[in-house]
This record gives structure tokens, C-alpha cells and sequence, in this order.
């Protein structure tokens, strides 16, 4: 930038000025403030942020085909005006110079090698390799050989279309989301306890709590918008209280009233003593709880998700029956939970006494409107969903739940990881609207939905997350394709557990990506992505809320949406080289047919005219395929869902909307399910109704504590939690590529507590190795700063490319949601 | 284990992430200069850039970067050390910039005696640069000059 001093600017001011005077016609560009409307006025359109699963609506403007500002949308509900430091720079998040704009493959000679140097191909050449390849694997090792990784930040219909190709058409449930990293333990435990995904409550429940119970996570830096509103509430009545738990101190702590630093996995122990504290207080809502739920004992030593030859695995009792649960009395459950007293909560948490009683009293007092809130720290947790399903526990027992401003709140990782990874079902066992691979009756409903004979779709649940990596290392899964995700770089035990795999000279791997990437890196054929607003969009946040944009620029080069690249892809296969002839033979108008002309072109995707689009915006994925492909995609996907507690409004409301929670019935969006007047589907005079389970109720589950997969011992003597920071989303693949960001947070750093460091004669600044079993990196000390563990415990964010903190981790995972625990493992610390 | 071994000698050897052609030296990161599996030195933690010079806006609805060090500023809720130079009553002795009109609204923009309470935390705005260099430069092209037709497209 070039620095002007005051004296100079002022000349140059005078100099404009009185060419002005004299009438000497400047161009437009010479004046020092341009006023002509055709010139300065810019193009606003709405859009939902890139980020968060907060969902803020944001306001874009373009001209001459470029994002030249945003800013938070002042008519959203969600933040009304506001964003994060990541939200106001989402105008440079396209613009980073090394954008893909061509498919690269590795080549020598001319010819595909695996050795071989990115060299530039056509799309033809991409696809045709990409076609031999996935017949090949299919052909080796059956349909599950074909593999797909995609995100909780795929849009609606991307991930839709994906799910579809792959689990109808390739006949492969070898599909998982990142958000199996994310949410997996979320959801596992909204359908063992309510039956059916996703929080009850709503953001308007920020306005009307009287406390809030952040459990594990720091929304101050993860859900900063949704920090605002708490802040607000909080700040605005000093009567209101919060609670801060964690496993280390971080930002959200500035604003607790109530600071609580516990042992790694005592969490489980916590919210037990809670639900003990409540049953010896006589503060359960006998009511709520004898006409609301009832009580099952959940199976117990289930293991940790490791490889089963792993003695971890080997010793656990029910590793194979994780899910088990039998029914109890109310009676029983309070004897379950008895031993975990006051005195036992502080021993093994290390929280004061006094601190845990505050807290238990603020959900056993009947006149508080409590609110509880976590993300990661419960999920990314080998007892994931079991800790989910004790603070549902908490809230049931006390009737906290349904109503406003009371409720415990399951808050999402990813902007879509809602919207698209579970409720269209990309994970390995779903299908849309909550429904299961294998269940035969949801599988005759989804065929009915996509024409397809009977017999289509698998009922055999396909490779997760973490099983993917293990498969491709095993040679099981040969060819895997990733969209909008960096699991070279967010996936645990890198080295171990996911290079091998990629690396594997059966496999093949294709990269989708706006940028190169770790795993671009580490891929055989990158595909250029169009991204964000370069397409038109739809994601679904925390809070149930569909929210639509539109393509508002063009994307560089060659560079298309996941979506083109999936439905383009599916031209490559007839249908009579991935389907046997026994399924054929069942739907023989089928026969000849491309996968596209089945799933795509059938007759309902395809069925509105490029005619019902906006004229006012571009859409390259509908102009190529001469259809309103996102429309035709979302009205087939939203038929699964409506009349079933999942309607979805019709296509074209949500671009008019700012969004609108579901289910959307007769046009109007429900705030509180399960509770009569504010939720369409609870019967009348019920009060409330946990529709998700055949009887109308909620499971409370007894469930113990057992301890983390891996704990600090005499050689890898510290605690390992690793997390992100607000100046960069996940893999920094955006947001490093924003200086101003990058500038803000430029490399990750191990943060320890100075007594630690001291003790090993290091200090801030220090250059030292974090050493696991697995794996390790090379990184410099922090003791200061936001985050400030207690002894013991060191925290590294993942967003640095150039330090990858998951080379570190461990593969552990949640039995039940196998979902990986990124917040504990141990390590040693060596100077170096 | 013998595939394993057989696979990481295999990568040893390839000259994969060198960046051998000229092209593929131009396309890879760089924001990750080593091979997956070896690991680069740590970076010294940069400096926290402290010069006070107010930078340009990359539209106007960007929050002012910080230019000093905030280094151990208390803002939780009994204090918030940033506003005794930069709240309304501050500015004249501080000659710092007031905050923002935008920050006395409440969520329904009706403005309030004093700053609003969901504005309270600076720091999820409004962040210090280091002196780092950023790996990868970034090709947004300021509104001003979009009008001046200097579009790279």
C-alpha cells in the first residue's frame, strides 16, 4: 500500500477541486468521490455464510462478476446484522490465488500413473480415468469398492445427488460425511433418546434463559454469533447465569459466573451426579417424567471404534452389542445413578464442590429456564453419545425441554452438516428423513420415491469415516472420491490410518476442491470446484433452518460445482455395468439407459423448465443440463420428508425467505417440536409428545462412566485436545488464503501451562516436538494467550497445513456413532 | 506390515510433492512446503504488529483490524479494557476512533444509552495482524478499482 501523508492528500484533494471549479470535464474517475448511480450502485443479493453451523445470513455484493463486499444481513433472525472476523472477510474467500481452474492428473509420459506429476486434463479425461478406475474396483471387490467422502458443507442438493448415485445407483453405502468427524455422536443420540434428528429448541431460546450450560464447548470462538446473543442475554440481565465447563480454559470462560476445568471424560461422571443431585433433591418433574418418558439401561464396556484386533477391542464385553439396551424402572435408574455423589463428581473431575453444586442447582431449580450447549467436546468423545444422552437425561427429569428459552441444545459443527449430512442421509447407513439402510420397509419407500425395482439400494451399512481410511490402507475400497472435505489433513491418525490408504498403488483418489489441498496434494486426479456462491446453494443450520442463495459470480477457469461434477460423472455408466441382471430384469424399460437417464433424467428431477429460474442470476449446472437441476433435486428430496415431521416449504419460498425452520406446515415454521401449539404434529391435549418413538415418549438411559481410550501415562505423560480458533474455519483452506486472516492466527502453536513448561525448561516461544504413539509434529510453545490449560493437558488447533496436528491424534471412535475422539489422546512434549 | 513398507518405500522414492515439471511446482500449496509424512521446523511466533497505523478498509463494512498489541487485555464481563480509549466519552483524550454507531443497537436497530451488550466481545470482529507474510496472495480486487474496470476476468 502506498502511505500518503495528510499534507499530501490534501493536494491532491485541491487539485481535483478546482479542475472541478474551472468546468474542466474529469473523468468519472478523477473526481475523488464517484456519485453516479450506474457506477456505485451495487448488486445485493442474499446468501447463508460458508462457515459455521450457526447459519448466519449474509448480504453479497457483486459487481462485473466479482464478490466486492459483504456484510451480516440486518432481516436475518439469526444474526441479525452481525458476523464473525471469518463472516466479513467472506468476500476474499474465493480469490486466493492458487484456485484450481483445470482437472490435474498424475501422469507420466503421457499416461496416468500414480508416481506420476499433476499435469492439466480435460473434463472427458478426468472422467473417462475416473469411469475405468471405479468399474475396476467394482469389478475386484464388489459395489462397497466405490467410495465417496463428502461434507456437512456440501450443499442440499449436492449431497443429495451424491447419496443417490451412490447408494441406488452404484448400489454402493460406501458414502460417509466429514460430519461423521463432527455430528455423528449427535445424532446417534437424538434417535436412541427422542427417536427422530435434531434439536427441539430454537435460537429464539437465547432470549428467554435464565442460565446457560456451555458442556466442552467454547462458543465464544466456534458459534460466535450465537455468543453475541447469549452475551446479550447474559449482559443485559445480571440475574441471568453461565456456566462454562471444559477440559482447559478458554474464551467463553470471560464470561462465566460459574468456571468449571474438569478432567478429560469426567464429563460422564458430572452430568450423572447432576441427575443424582436432582433425584435426592426431589427436584424431578414427576409429571412431565411419569407421562413423557421412560427408562432403559444402555449396554456397558462397548469398547472404543479401534480396529478389532486392537486389545482395547479384544477386552470390551459388548464391542459387537454397543447399541444393547434393556427397559428399568424409574427406580432402578436412581439407584443406577446413587453412586455418583458430590464427593465422587469432585474426585474424579477435579471440579470444586461448591462449583458442581452451583451448577446442579441451577437445573434442579424449577423456576430456572435453563439452556445447555455443546458441540465438539461431547461429540468428538469415545462415549459421545452416551454424554449426549445424559444431558437429555438431565433436562427430561426436570420436564426443561420443548419450551422457550429451556432445552438442551445440540449446537452443529458445519454450515450443512444438519441440512445435508442428516437429513438427506450421506451417511453410511442412512437414507433421507431419518430413515435406515436397513430397514427393508425404509428402503421400499426410498425405491418408490426413485422408481427403482425393489431390491436396489444394500442393507448392508457401507464403510464409515474412519473404516474408509482402514479399507483403502486394506486394499478393500479402491476407489474413493472427495468433496468439499480435507481428510488428509482433519482425519485422525494420518499417518497410521490415511496416507498409506491414499497412497495405495490399488487405489485411486480423486480430490474435489476450489484449492490445492494436503489431500489435493496427496490425491491421483483433483477436480476444480466451483464454490459458495459460484453456484446456487442451500444449507440447513443448527436450528432446523433451510436457507437458499443463488449463483451470484462465475467460477474460474474450468472449475464446476460438486454437484455438476456428480451428475456429470453418472453419464459414464450404463446401467447394465454396475447392476445385476437378476435387479435388471425387474425394471427392463431400464435396460440400455445411462445411471443419469435413471436417477437424473427420470421424470421428476428433470421435470421444471430452465424457464422457472431467476433470470436475474446464472446457473451453470442447469444451463448444461438444459433442466432446473437444484429445483428438481430438492422438490423429489422434500417429498420423502413431508407429512412425516420433516416438511420441508416448497422450492421457490426459500429464496425468498431468510430461512425457515422445519417443519414447515401450511406454510408456517415451527419453533419448539414436541410441544403442543407449537408443533403441528403433537396431538391434541398431549402438552408434549415425543413423536420419534412409537409410544409418544423420551428414553432416559442409564449409562456409567468409563474411562477415555487413551490417557496420559509416565512416557506420553500429557493430555492432547485439539480444536480450531475463530480467525479460521476447520483445514484453513479458506481462510489462510485471506491475509488479514492468516495475518490474525498465521501458525498453530501448542499451548501449555507455564508451570509445565517451566518445568521442562521451556517457555514461550520454545521449538519442541508433540510426540504420540502414532505420529508427530514440529511446533512452537504458547503459554499466553486465550487458551490456558490446566497442568497436564496441552491444546494445538488443526487449521495449519504446514503443522498437522493429526499425525498426532487417535483413531479411537464412539462404538455407537463412530464418530473419532479428537480431544484426548497422550503425548509427550520433547524440546528440540 | 510388508505392504506398508513396501508402499512408504515406494513413496520415498517418488519425487511426487517435489514439484519436478514446471507446472506442478506452480499449482501445489503453498501453503505446506514439506512432504506429508516429514515435518518442516516451526516458525518463530511472529511479532504482533504495533505501529498504530490505521489500514484500509477491503470494503466498508469490514471491521477495522487492530493496529497495536492487545497482549493481556481484560474484556470479560467486569471489564472491557478497550473502551477506555475507544468508547464515545474516550476518543478526545485517546484520540483513538470511537466504535462504531453500529455497536449502541440493540438486535432490532434501535439504539441504546450505551454499547450493546451483544457487541461486548471486540475481539470476535475485530483481530491484530502479526508481522507474518502470507503464503498465498489474494487476488480480491477492491470496488474502486472494479470501477475502474481493473477486473482480472
Amino acid at each position: 500500500m502506498i502511505k500518503l501523508t495528510r499534507r499530501a492528500v490534501i493536494k491532491a484533494q485541491a487539485v481535483a477541486a478546482a479542475a472541478a471549479a474551472a468546468g474542466a470535464s474529469l473523468p468519472a474517475q478523477a473526481a475523488n468521490i464517484v456519485t453516479d448511480a450506474s457506477k456505485t450502485d451495487l448488486k445485493w443479493s442474499k446468501a447463508a455464510c460458508r462457515f459455521c453451523g450457526t447459519g448466519c445470513s449474509i448480504m453479497v455484493a457483486t459487481k462485473n462478476d466479482r464478490v466486492v463486499a459483504t456484510h451480516g444481513d440486518a432481516q436475518s433472525p439469526v444474526n441479525k446484522g452481525l458476523n464473525c472476523v471469518k463472516g466479513y472477510f467472506l468476500s476474499k474467500i474465493m480469490y486466493g490465488k492458487d484456485r484450481l481452474e483445470t482437472p490435474l492428473l498424475r501422469k507420466t509420459d503421457g499416461k496416468y500413473d500414480k508416481e506420476g506429476e499433476f499435469e492439466p486434463v480435460s473434463w472427458d479425461e478426468a472422467f473417462d480415468i475416473m469411469a475405468v478406475k471405479a468399474k475396476e474396483a467394482m469389478k475386484k471387490n464388489g459395489p462397497y469398492a466405490v467410495g465417496m467422502f463428502g461434507s456437512g458443507q456440501w450443499t442440499v442438493w449436492e449431497g443429495y445427488a451424491a447419496s443417490k448415485l451412490w447408494k441406488a445407483g452404484f448400489r454402493s453405502n460406501s458414502i460417509d460425511p466429514n460430519a461423521r468427524h463432527c455430528m455423528a455422536s449427535a445424532v446417534g443420540a437424538f434417535m436412541r433418546t427422542f427417536g427422530i434428528d435434531e434439536p427441539m429448541g430454537c435460537y429464539d431460546d437465547f432470549e428467554n434463559a435464565d442460565a446457560f450450560v456451555l458442556w466442552g464447548s467454547n462458543m465464544a470462538e466456534m458459534h460466535p454469533v450465537l455468543w453475541t446473543r447469549l452475551a446479550d442475554r447474559r449482559l443485559s440481565n445480571p440475574d441471568v447465569k453461565v456456566a462454562v465447563l471444559s477440559t482447559y480454559q478458554h474464551r467463553s470462560f470471560d464470561l462465566a459466573d460459574i468456571p468449571m476445568v474438569f478432567t478429560p471424560q469426567t464429563d460422564l461422571v458430572i452430568a450423572n451426579f447432576i441427575a443424582n443431585y436432582i433425584i435426592q433433591n426431589e427436584a424431578v418433574d414427576m409429571d412431565f417424567v411419569s407421562k413423557h418418558t421412560n427408562f432403559r439401561l444402555g449396554n456397558q464396556d462397548i469398547g472404543y471404534g479401534l480396529r478389532p484386533e486392537h486389545p482395547l477391542q479384544q477386552a470390551a464385553k459388548n464391542a459387537d452389542k454397543a447399541g444393547g439396551s434393556k427397559e428399568i424402572s424409574f427406580e432402578e435408574y436412581a439407584k443406577f445413578v446413587e453412586p455418583y455423589t458430590l464427593e465422587y463428581a469432585e474426585k474424579m473431575s477435579g471440579v470444586p464442590a461448591n462449583r458442581l453444586l452451583e451448577l446442579a442447582k441451577l437445573y434442579a431449580d424449577p423456576d430456572k429456564k435453563v439452556m445447555s450447549l455443546w458441540t465438539m467436546g461431547a461429540n468428538q468423545h469415545t462415549r459421545g453419545v452416551w454424554v449426549n444422552q445424559l444431558f437429555y437425561n438431565i433436562h427430561l427429569l426436570t420436564g426443561k425441554i420443548s419450551k422457550p428459552g429451556c432445552g438442551p441444545f445440540s449446537l452443529t459443527g458445519q454450515p450443512s452438516a444438519c441440512g445435508t449430512a442428516r437429513e438427506v442421509g450421506t451417511f453410511s447407513h442412512r437414507l433421507p428423513a431419518d430413515m435406515v439402510v436397513a430397514n427393508p420397509a425404509h428402503r421400499k419407500i426410498t425405491e418408490e420415491i426413485w422408481k427403482l425395482p425393489d431390491g436396489t439400494i444394500p442393507a448392508k451399512p457401507g464403510y464409515h469415516a474412519v473404516l474408509q481410511s482402514r479399507m483403502l490402507k486394506d486394499g478393500k475400497l479402491n476407489f474413493y472420491w472427495t468433496q468439499v472435505t480435507n481428510n488428509m489433513q482433519a482425519g485422525p491418525n494420518v499417518v497410521e490410518e490415511i496416507y498409506p490408504g491414499w497412497r495405495n498403488p490399488e487405489n485411486f483418489v480423486v480430490v474435489s476442491d476450489p484449492y490445492p489441498t494436503v489431500s489435493a496434494m496427496a490425491a491421483d486426479l483433483i477436480l476444480p470446484t466451483a464454490m459458495w456462491v459460484e453456484k446456487e446453494g442451500a444449507y440447513g443450520n443448527a436450528e432446523r433452518r433451510t436457507q437458499f442463495w443463488n449463483q451470484l459470480v462465475s467460477a474460474p477457469g474450468e472449475a464446476k460445482s460438486d454437484l455438476w461434477q456428480t451428475v456429470e460423472f453418472s453419464k459414464r455408466f450404463k446401467v447394465e455395468e454396475v447392476w445385476p441382471e437378476e435387479l435388471l430384469a425387474k425394471a427392463p424399460e431400464y435396460r440400455g439407459k445411462t445411471l443419469y437417464d435413471i436417477l437424473f433424467a427420470n421424470g421428476q428431477v428433470d421435470k421444471f423448465p430452465l424457464s422457472d429460474m431467476n433470470s436475474d442470476y446464472g446457473n451453470h449446472e442447469s444451463n448444461d443440463f438444459g433442466f432446473y437441476l437444484q429445483k428438481g433435486l430438492f422438490e423429489e428430496y422434500a417429498t420423502f420428508g413431508r407429512g412425516h415431521g420433516h416438511d420441508l416449504a416448497d422450492f421457490d419460498v426459500y429464496h425468498k425467505e431468510r430461512g425457515l425452520r422445519w417443519p414447515v406446515v401450511n406454510g408456517k415454521e415451527t419453533q419448539w417440536r414436541f410441544r403442543e401449539g407449537s408443533d403441528p404434529y403433537v396431538g391434541e391435549g398431549k402438552g408434549f409428545e415425543f413423536y420419534g418413538h412409537k409410544d409418544g415418549r423420551a428414553r432416559i438411559f442409564a449409562l456409567p462412566y468409563e474411562p477415555a481410550a487413551e490417557s496420559p501415562d509416565e512416557e506420553y505423560d500429557f493430555w492432547l485436545c485439539t480444536g480450531r480458533v475463530v480467525e479460521h474455519w476447520h483445514t484453513g483452506s479458506m481462510t489462510q488464503r485471506v491475509p488479514e486472516l492468516y495475518k490474525a492466527f498465521p501458525d498453530a502453536v501448542c499451548y501449555m501451562h507455564p508451570d509445565d513448561a517451566e518445568a521442562k525448561g521451556l517457555r514461550r516461544g520454545s521449538e519442541v516436538r508433540v510426540v504420540s504413539r502414532r505420529g508427530e509434529i514440529t511446533t512452537r510453545i504458547e503459554t499466553r494467550g486465550r487458551n490456558k490449560p490446566p497442568k497436564g493437558l496441552v491444546f494445538v488447533p488443526f487449521f495449519d497445513a504446514s503443522q498437522l496436528i493429526n499425525k498426532v491424534t487417535l483413531d479411537a471412535t464412539d462404538p455407537l456413532s463412530k464418530q473419532t475422539d479428537y480431544k484426548k489422546c497422550a503425548v509427550k512434549i520433547v524440546a528440540v | 506390515m510388508k505392504l506398508l513398507k513396501l508402499i512408504l518405500a515406494s513413496l520415498i522414492a517418488a519425487t511426487v510433492f517435489g514439484g519436478a515439471s514446471s507446472y506442478a511446482a506452480e499449482t501445489i500449496s503453498e501453503m505446506r512446503n514439506a512432504d506429508i509424512l516429514t515435518q518442516d521446523a516451526a516458525p518463530r511466533i511472529s511479532k504482533v504488529v504495533n505501529s498504530d497505523e490505521r489500514q484500509v478498509r477491503n470494503y466498508p463494512e469490514q471491521p477495522p483490524l487492530i493496529p497495536h498489541k492487545i497482549d493481556g487485555y481484560q474484556i470479560d464481563k467486569r471489564l472491557n479494557k478497550c473502551m477506555t480509549c475507544h468508547s464515545r466519552t474516550a476518543v478526545e483524550q485517546s484520540q483513538a476512533p470511537m466504535i462504531s454507531v453500529t455497536h449502541f443497537m440493540n438486535r432490532e436497530g434501535q439504539f441504546l444509552a450505551s454499547v450493546s451488550p451483544r457487541r461486548f466481545f471486540c475481539t470476535q470482529c475485530h483481530v491484530t495482524q502479526t508481522e507474518a507474510k502470507p503464503p498465498m496472495e489474494n487476488t480480491f480486487v477492491d470496488v474502486d478499482d472494479v470501477l475502474d474496470g481493473k477486473t482480472d476476468k
